[in-house]
C-alpha cells in the first residue's frame, strides 16, 4: 500500500504568499478573541474551590445551582461533568472563610437536598499558587522558545530556528484563540499539553528543514524555491503517516480518556493539525521571505574533510 | 552492512530482560495488607515488633502471606480481605492495649502481590499517584515571617537580660519588625552594647546611628541565621505534622518540604477531609507546672488515696503516675528551643531548653523559690496530659537557659527534645492548595487511562502492520518495548504515576511511532530510487537517525522546560515524557535495526524487503528529471 504517489515536486512555495495570509488572518483571529474574550482559567490558576459531586440519577442544574447560591456564594459556577449525573461546582475564593469551610457547607446542603449524593472530588488552590503557575508557565514557554531557537540555530543556521519558532508559537497561538472562542477550561494539563505540542511540532519543522539541507546538497542546480518544494513534497507521506498515528493515539484519549484528559486531547488535536500546516506551509516559507541560501547551510568547510570528495587532498 | 556484532545482540536482549524484570511487578496486583508503624516518635519500629505481630497472629490462627520489617514499618500480607480484617484486630488487641493511648498504628493497606525475589531485586511496582488510587493532598505555606518575629522577640529579651547582667544601661529595647532597636546615652555605652551583642549573639548584626544627642542601635539576624532559623522552623512544623498525622492511622503518609517555605501533605485513602484538616491544624500545648509532693498527693501517687484538691494525676512516659499542680507556670508559647546535648562536667546526656525573656524570668523566680523540689513538663495533645519528664531543681535557673540532666540515655535525651520541640508549631502555617479523589473516581482514572494508551497502541499497531508489512511489525514490537522500557524506567525510579503521567505515556507513544515511520519512509524511498535492498535498509537508518535525533531534541527541550518550571500534575507529565522521549530513541533505533538485521542481515542475495508496496512512478521520477 502506498497512498502518496506524487509525480513531481508541487509547488508549494509559488502560492507561499497564499498561505502566509491564511495564517495570518487565523493569527489575528485567535488574537482577536483572546483579547476580547479571554481564556476561561481553571481553578488551578485563579484560584478558589472545585466540587465534583455524582448524582445517582441526572442531576438538574438549576435546583443545584439554587441550594449552593442559598449558601451565600453569588458568583457560582454549575455545570455537568463528562455524564450528566456528575456535576461540577466552581466557587470563587472567599476572604474569611477557609477551602474546609466551604466544601464542607456546600455538600452538607447539596446532602440535605439529595442525600444520594457522592463527593468525587474537591480541590482547593489558594490565589498565590495560581500566580505563580502563571508565572510558572510563562517561563517554561519561554525557555521552550529560547531553547529551540539556539539548538536550531547551531545546528541549521539562525534563519530556520526563528523560522521554526514564528511557525510553532503561531501554532500555540491559535490552539489558545479556540480555547479562548469556545470557553473550553484551560487547565495546567492543557499548558502541558500545549507546550508539548510545541515541541513535537517544531519536530515536523525539523524534519522538512533536514530535507533542505539535503537538497542544497544534491542538487545543486535547483534553485532555492525548487529545493524547498522538493523537500516538502518528499516528506508528505511521512507527514501525513506520523500525524495521523499520533493523532490516533490522541484521540483514543479523547475517547477513552474521561473529562480530565478531555481538554488536553484537544489541544493536542488543534496542535497537531494546525502544527502540520504550520510547518508545511509557514516555516518554510518564512525561511525563504528570510532569505535562506545553499551558502547558509552547505559550508565550504565541509569538503575538506568530505571523503567523498573526488578534489580532496588536491590542494596544491 | 546490516549485521550487529554479538556484543549489541547482548545488549538488547539484556536491556529487554531488565526491562521486563522491573516491570513484572506493576502486573501482579495489589493484596490486602495490614501495617504496623509506631505512634510516637520515641518508639521503634523493629525486629522485636515483628515477632509481636507474628506471635498475635499465631495466636489468632491467622496465616499470613508473610510479614516483614520494611523501613519503618512491619507489614503483614493477607490472601482476603477477611483475614487481613481478622488480622488487625487480632494485632490490635496485641500491640495496642490501651486505645485511647496508642504506641503503634495498625493500619489496613494495599501491598504489592509480586513475589519476594522480585522484591529481593529491589523490583517495585510504581506508585499510584492521589488521583488514581484516592486520597487527600494538603499543600500548606509556612508563615516565615511570623517565625522570624517570633525570633526577634526572643533575641530583644536575651538582649534585655545580657545588658542588665553587666550593667550597661540603656533608653529602652523594642522590637521592630524583625530586628531589635536599643536606645543608648552616649558613644562609649554604644560600643560596649555593640561588643557585648558581636560577643554572646553571633546571629545578630549591629549597626549604629546616631539620634540628636543620643544613639541608636539596630540588631538584625544575618542572612545566613535567618536562613537557619526558617529552615527550623520548617523542619519543626513537618515533625509536628508527622506526629498529628500518625493519629489518623494512615498507612503511607507523605509529607515533603516543597520550597524554602512549603510542605506537601498527602493521606492515601483518606476520604474525611474535615477530620484531616481538623487534626492538621491543631496546636499541641505544652505546660510547666509544679509536682505536688505533699503527703496526700505521696498516697495518691501509690493509688492509696485520692488525689489532693488544686491537684492532677498524670502518667509519666514509662507508665509511673504523677501528681501535679494545677497551677500553670509556663506554656509551650515560652519555650523557643529544645536541644539534646552533654554536660560539659559529667558528660550525661541532656537537653537543654530556650526560654524567651519572659519565660526566663518567671523561671527564675519559681527556681529560686523551690529548690529541691520537682517541676513537671506536660504536653498536652487531644485534650490528654502526658508528663513529658519531671525533674528536680538542683539551683536558681536566671538567663533562659534550662539543663534537664540525670538518668537519660542519648536516645532519651533526642526524643525528649523532639517531643518538647514538636509539640507546637514553630510557625503558624495555612493552606493553599488542597484536593480530594475518592476512591471511585481514582479507579476510574486508571481505567480511562489504560484504555486510553491500549487503544490508541492497537489502532496505531494495526495500521503500521497493514501499511509496512513486515517492517510495521518490527516498528509495532519496537513500539511495545518502547512501553516496556518506560515502565521499567519508571518502576526502577519509583516514581510516582498520575493520570497527566498515563497521558505522557499515550503522547510518548504516539510521538515515538514517528521515528519509525521516518525510517521506513526513507527506506521505501530508497527502493524508490532503484537501490538495493540491504543497502537501502542500510541508507534508510542512517539517513533517518540525523532527523530523529534532531527531532526527539526539540521535543525534550520542551519536556524539560515543563520540568524545571511545571508543578504538580505537570511535573508528573513531564518526567513520563522526557523518559519516554529517551526510551524511544532506543527503542526506534536501536532495537527495530536489530529486530531488521536478525531477520534480513544474514540474506546476502535479499531480492526484496516487505515493507509495503513501493510506488514508482512509471516513466521517469520527478527528481531525476530535475536533475
Amino acid at each position: 500500500m502506498e497512498f502518496f504517489r506524487i509525480r513531481k515536486d508541487i509547488p508549494f512555495m509559488k502560492h507561499a504568499l497564499v498561505f502566509n495570509a491564511i495564517s495570518f488572518i487565523t493569527f489575528a483571529l485567535a488574537v482577536f478573541f483572546l483579547l476580547t474574550r479571554g481564556l476561561h482559567l481553571s481553578v488551578e490558576f485563579t484560584g478558589g474551590t472545585v466540587m465534583e459531586v455524582a448524582y445517582s440519577q441526572p442531576a438538574e442544574l438549576a435546583k443545584v445551582r439554587d441550594t449552593v447560591a442559598a449558601l451565600g456564594y453569588p458568583d457560582v459556577q454549575v455545570q455537568n461533568f463528562g455524564t450528566s449525573r456528575d456535576v461540577m461546582i466552581r466557587l470563587p475564593v472567599q476572604k474569611g472563610v477557609t477551602s474546609a469551610q466551604q466544601s464542607e457547607q456546600v455538600l452538607g446542603a447539596l446532602k440535605a437536598a439529595d442525600p444520594a449524593v457522592i463527593l468525587r472530588r474537591t480541590e482547593f488552590v489558594g490565589p498565590q499558587v495560581g500566580e505563580e503557575l502563571v508565572h510558572g508557565g510563562l517561563m517554561a514557554l519561554a525557555m521552550v522558545v529560547v531553547g529551540i531557537v539556539i539548538y536550531l540555530a547551531f545546528r541549521f543556521e539562525w534563519k530556520f530556528g526563528v523560522a521554526a519558532i514564528i511557525a510553532n508559537l503561531h501554532d500555540v497561538v491559535i490552539i489558545l484563540g479556540f480555547f479562548a472562542f469556545f470557553q473550553w477550561e484551560f487547565s495546567l494539563s492543557v499548558l502541558a499539553g500545549v507546550l508539548a505540542v510545541l515541541g513535537y511540532s517544531v519536530n515536523e519543522s525539523v524534519v522538512i528543514f533536514d530535507r533542505i539541507r539535503e537538497a542544497f546538497r544534491k542538487y545543486r542546480k535547483m534553485t532555492t524555491h525548487e529545493v524547498i518544494d522538493h523537500a516538502i513534497t518528499s516528506t508528505m507521506s511521512r507527514t501525513i503517516i506520523t500525524h495521523a498515528s499520533t493523532e490516533a493515539m490522541v484521540l483514543s484519549m479523547f475517547f477513552f480518556g474521561g473529562p480530565s484528559l478531555h481538554y488536553f486531547a484537544l489541544a493536542l488535536t488543534i496542535g497537531i493539525l494546525f502544527g502540520i500546516y504550520s510547518s508545511v506551509f509557514v516555516a518554510a516559507a518564512i525561511a525563504m521571505w528570510l532569505g535562506v541560501k545553499r551558502e547558509d547551510l552547505v559550508k565550504p568547510a565541509k569538503k575538506e574533510g568530505d571523503p567523498n570528495d573526488p578534489h580532496a587532498g588536491a590542494t596544491v | 552492512m546490516n549485521r550487529y556484532p554479538v556484543w549489541k545482540y547482548a545488549i538488547l536482549v539484556i536491556v529487554l530482560l531488565v526491562g521486563a524484570l522491573y516491570t513484572l511487578p506493576n502486573f501482579f496486583g495489589e493484596a490486602p495488607a495490614v501495617q504496623v508503624s509506631s505512634a510516637k516518635a520515641t518508639i521503634k519500629v523493629d525486629t522485636a515488633v515483628q515477632q509481636r505481630v507474628e506471635e498475635a497472629l499465631k495466636a489468632a490462627g491467622v496465616t499470613p502471606d508473610f510479614v516483614a520489617l520494611e523501613g519503618n514499618s512491619v507489614r503483614a500480607r493477607f490472601d482476603t480481605p477477611d483475614t487481613q480484617l481478622k488480622a488487625k484486630d487480632a494485632i490490635q488487641k496485641a500491640l495496642v492495649p490501651d486505645a485511647n493511648d496508642p504506641s503503634y498504628i495498625v493500619a489496613l493497606n494495599l501491598v504489592s502481590r509480586s513475589p519476594l525475589w522480585l522484591k529481593a531485586l529491589h523490583a517495585n511496582p510504581m506508585y499510584l499517584g492521589l488521583d488514581l488510587r484516592g486520597g487527600v493532598h494538603f499543600m500548606l505555606q509556612v508563615d516565615m515571617q511570623a517565625a522570624l518575629t517570633k525570633k526577634a522577640e526572643s533575641y530583644a529579651g536575651d538582649i534585655r537580660t545580657a545588658l542588665r547582667d553587666k550593667n550597661i544601661r540603656h533608653g529602652g529595647i523594642s522590637r521592630d519588625g524583625q530586628s531589635i532597636d536599643i536606645k543608648v546615652r552616649d558613644e562609649a555605652t554604644a560600643t560596649a552594647a555593640r561588643n557585648l551583642i558581636a560577643d554572646q549573639f553571633a546571629d545578630l548584626q549591629v549597626t549604629t546611628t546616631p539620634e540628636g544627642t543620643e544613639f541608636k542601635l539596630r540588631a538584625s539576624i544575618k542572612p545566613e541565621a535567618t536562613r537557619r532559623v526558617q529552615e527550623q522552623a520548617l523542619k519543626q512544623n513537618m515533625v509536628t505534622l508527622h506526629n498529628r498525622i500518625n493519629e489518623l492511622g494512615v498507612a503511607e503518609p507523605v509529607i515533603q518540604q516543597q520550597g524554602l517555605d512549603r510542605i506537601v501533605v498527602q493521606l492515601p485513602g483518606v476520604q474525611d477531609t474535615a477530620k484531616a484538616k481538623d487534626i492538621l491544624g491543631r496546636t499541641a500545648t505544652l505546660e510547666v507546672r509544679m509536682v505536688d509532693e505533699g503527703t496526700e498527693a505521696r498516697s495518691a501517687e501509690t493509688g492509696r488515696g485520692p488525689v489532693p484538691f488544686g491537684s492532677e494525676r498524670y502518667l509519666e512516659r514509662n507508665g509511673q503516675p504523677v501528681i501535679v499542680k494545677k497551677q500553670v507556670i509556663l506554656t509551650g508559647e515560652n519555650l523557643t528551643d529544645a536541644q539534646p546535648g552533654f554536660d560539659g562536667q559529667t558528660q550525661e546526656p541532656t537537653v537543654n531548653l530556650t526560654l524567651d525573656a519572659k519565660g526566663s524570668r518567671i523561671f527564675k523566680d519559681i527556681t529560686r523559690e523551690n529548690v529541691g523540689k520537682r517541676m513537671a513538663i506536660v504536653l498536652f495533645e487531644k485534650g490528654k496530659g502526658e508528663v513529658v519528664t519531671a525533674p528536680v531543681i538542683r539551683s536558681e535557673i536566671g538567663g533562659g537557659r534550662v539543663q534537664i540532666s540525670g538518668r537519660m540515655t542519648t536516645a532519651e535525651a533526642n526524643d525528649t527534645a523532639l517531643l518538647l520541640r514538636a509539640g507546637s508549631l514553630a510557625a503558624p502555617m495555612e493552606i493553599i492548595e488542597e484536593y480530594t479523589i475518592g476512591p471511585s473516581l481514582g479507579a476510574d482514572n486508571i481505567e480511562r487511562g489504560i484504555h486510553s494508551v491500549v487503544w490508541g497502541m492497537v489502532a496505531i499497531a494495526v495500521f503500521m502492520c497493514i501499511y509496512y508489512a513486515l517492517f510495521g511489525i518490527f516498528s509495532t514490537v519496537s513500539l511495545a518495548v518502547n512501553v516496556l522500557l518506560l515502565l521499567a524506567i519508571l518502576s526502577m525510579l519509583q516514581a510516582t504515576l498520575t493520570l497527566p503521567g498515563i497521558a505522557a505515556m499515550a503522547l510518548a507513544l504516539g510521538v515515538a511511532i514517528d521515528s519509525n515511520v521516518l525510517i521506513n519512509e526513507r527506506i521505501r524511498e530508497e527502493l524508490r530510487e532503484g537501490v538495493s535492498p540491504q543497502a537501502a535498509i542500510h541508507a534508510g537508518y542512517e539517513r533517518a537517525w540525523a532527523t530523529i535525533l534532531d527531532s526527539n531534541v526539540t521535543t525534550l527541550i520542551a519536556g524539560l522546560a515543563l520540568l524545571a518550571f511545571g508543578s504538580g500534575p505537570v511535573r508528573g507529565f513531564a518526567v513520563v515524557h522526557c523518559i519516554g522521549i529517551l526510551t524511544s530513541m532506543f527503542s526506534a533505533v536501536f532495537f527495530s535495526r536489530g529486530l531488521v538485521n536478525l531477520w534480513y542481515g544474514r540474506k546476502k542475495k535479499l531480492k526484496s524487503v516487505a515493507i509495503g508496496q513501493v510506488w514508482k512512478p512509471e516513466s521517469d521520477s520527478a527528481v531525476a528529471k530535475t536533475n
